[in-house]
């Protein structure tokens, strides 16, 4: 919902507050998601996952959450789907080139990082999206790979290969 | 039209220790000189002498030609092969790469190609979307953005690696480049996104439309202030209107360009607007020239190509250089000049 996505990016601060106590617990309860199984949680936490960011974010499931450095606002929601906004057609009032009735996304980026204390993410250069995680958990993913990393048991599941290009 | 030497014109040029390309346009920015580049409209044809003829009005003016790729999302000729003709004739090509209509699979191949058929230049753009054009009904691909673009495209050339990582033997030796818009909002992150393309592998920029002078002074002395200026040149996009009322028009209906008041109430006032247009234009040329940091022109004359050459004489930002062209007279020397 449009409204709820701009209250989101308002509360940019709160929202990434709240991500990191989730984040956190994730990482924390590493041990026991790979004892389950993260193939068995994969639908479940995807589809609580779905139904959370659609709400707040109207999330497009791009399976590679970059909204920590995007000010909270979701870059899939762009009609270029630029990664790395905003594109040079942004009218002057601040709309959309191709739908002029919405804000562009990627001015609501900028605004909403600012409020961030890890805002500053938004300079760096975001890799083209991998097309296979469409759809699957980013919570998931994002935890395992900090969680594993921090065991030395790194497999490069942020980055590496899968997605490609050098930053 | 083979220079004695055996350097013809459209050879790449000798490689130089520290250049991407063995092309004119990076030499010449790299050497300091005032550049000037110029856009060409691909024609709605098949016919080859269309391309000579649209880039012949640019003759003895221009240092570089952009191709542009289905620019306004309108079909037209491919930039791939606009390029392709005229670099074989041995003017200095920019390739426009849009990501509105390939996929990152078609366009790292056209980047290869490109550079096999003598384009030394690349510039990586999104794309306007495709409501804005001929074909509204058709799939924006959008793929990669400009900057994943331009991160792509030097993967190639200097990790000599596909974005999958699958190796490359002779990778495309390109000057890359990008646009930049200092106009649109938000006027306060825009030189944060050029630097972010300067990190992604941007070496030069042509900006959109300059109509507002005060306003892209405001955004070098921040480029100025970054040191962008000695990572990147900078192009700045100037262009003539031919009255108030086409102003008026490219303002409510082309994404991204500003136009303030002043420059139509001006337009408006004239007797001669066509005329006014090119002399404010010609003004415009001068004024940038002044402007620390910046590395030339780059012009855009929708329709009115044929002005460039005439706006540029009358500014005089040459200062008495004549580029490159097929016929110039002393193109053996030239070549060689290039070639020690």
């Amino acid at each position: 919902m449009y409204a709820m996505r701009r209250w989101s990016v308002r509360h940019a601060r709160l929202l990434e507050a709240t991500y990191g106590v989730v984040e956190r617990a994730l990482v924390v309860l590493h041990p026991l998601l790979r004892r389950v199984g993260y193939a068995r949680l994969e639908r479940p936490v995807a589809a609580v996952e779905r139904v959370v960011k659609g709400a707040l974010f109207d999330c497009r499931m791009c399976g590679q959450c970059v909204l920590s450095s995007t000010g909270m606002s979701c870059p899939m929601n762009c009609p270029k789907q630029l990664r790395n906004g905003p594109c040079g057609g942004v009218r002057g009032d601040g709309r959309c080139e191709v739908e002029p009735a919405m804000r562009c996304v990627w001015l609501e980026a900028w605004e909403g990082s600012r409020r961030m204390r890890g805002g500053d993410a938004i300079r760096d250069v975001q890799v083209s999206v991998d097309f296979r995680l469409a759809g699957r958990s980013s919570w998931l993913r994002t935890a395992r790979a900090i969680a594993e990393d921090r065991s030395g048991r790194g497999v490069g599941t942020v980055s590496g290969p899968m997605t490609g290009e050098p930053t | 039209m083979s220079p004695p030497d055996g350097l013809h014109p459209g050879d790449p040029l000798p490689p130089l220790a520290g250049h991407s390309s063995r092309g004119r346009l990076e030499r010449l920015l790299r050497a300091g000189e005032f550049v000037v580049t110029a856009e060409l409209s691909p024609p709605d044809s098949a016919d080859p002498e269309e391309v000579h003829a649209r880039a012949r009005v640019f003759d003895g003016f221009v240092d570089a030609i952009n191709a542009t790729d289905g620019s306004g999302a309108h079909c037209h000729m491919s930039s791939v092969a606009v390029c392709a003709l005229l670099a074989r004739r041995g003017y200095a090509m920019v390739m426009q790469v849009s990501c509105r209509d390939r996929n990152r699979i078609a366009i790292q191949g056209d980047l290869l190609g490109g550079a096999a058929l003598g384009v030394a230049n690349v510039l990586c753009l999104t794309g306007d979307g495709v409501q804005v054009g001929d074909h509204p009904m058709a799939k924006p691909v959008f793929d990669l953005d400009s900057i994943s673009l331009l991160a792509t495209a030097r993967t190639l050339r200097d990790e000599r690696r596909f974005q999958s990582g699958r190796a490359i033997s002779v990778p495309p030796q390109i000057f890359i480049g990008a646009a930049d818009n200092p106009f649109a909002p938000p006027l306060a992150h825009r030189v944060d996104r050029l630097e972010k393309k300067i990190a992604a592998g941007a070496q030069f920029v042509q900006t959109q439309w300059c109509f507002d002078v005060p306003r892209l002074e405001a955004y070098m002395r921040e480029v100025r202030a970054r040191e962008l200026h000695r990572r990147c040149h900078v192009l700045v996009g100037v262009g003539p209107l031919v009255s108030a009322r086409a102003g008026q028009w490219i303002r409510d209906n082309v994404p991204g360009v500003h136009i303030p008041d002043a420059v139509l109430e001006r337009l408006a006032r004239s007797t001669r607007p066509r005329l006014e247009g090119r002399r404010m234009c010609m003004e415009t040329v001068q004024r940038v020239r002044d402007i620390e940091g910046v590395a030339g022109v780059h012009m855009m004359a929708y329709r009115q190509e044929e002005a460039v050459a005439e706006i540029i004489d009358a500014s005089a930002v040459l200062g008495g250089r004549v580029p490159w062209y097929p016929e110039r007279e002393d193109v053996a020397s030239d070549a060689r000049r290039w070639a020690s």
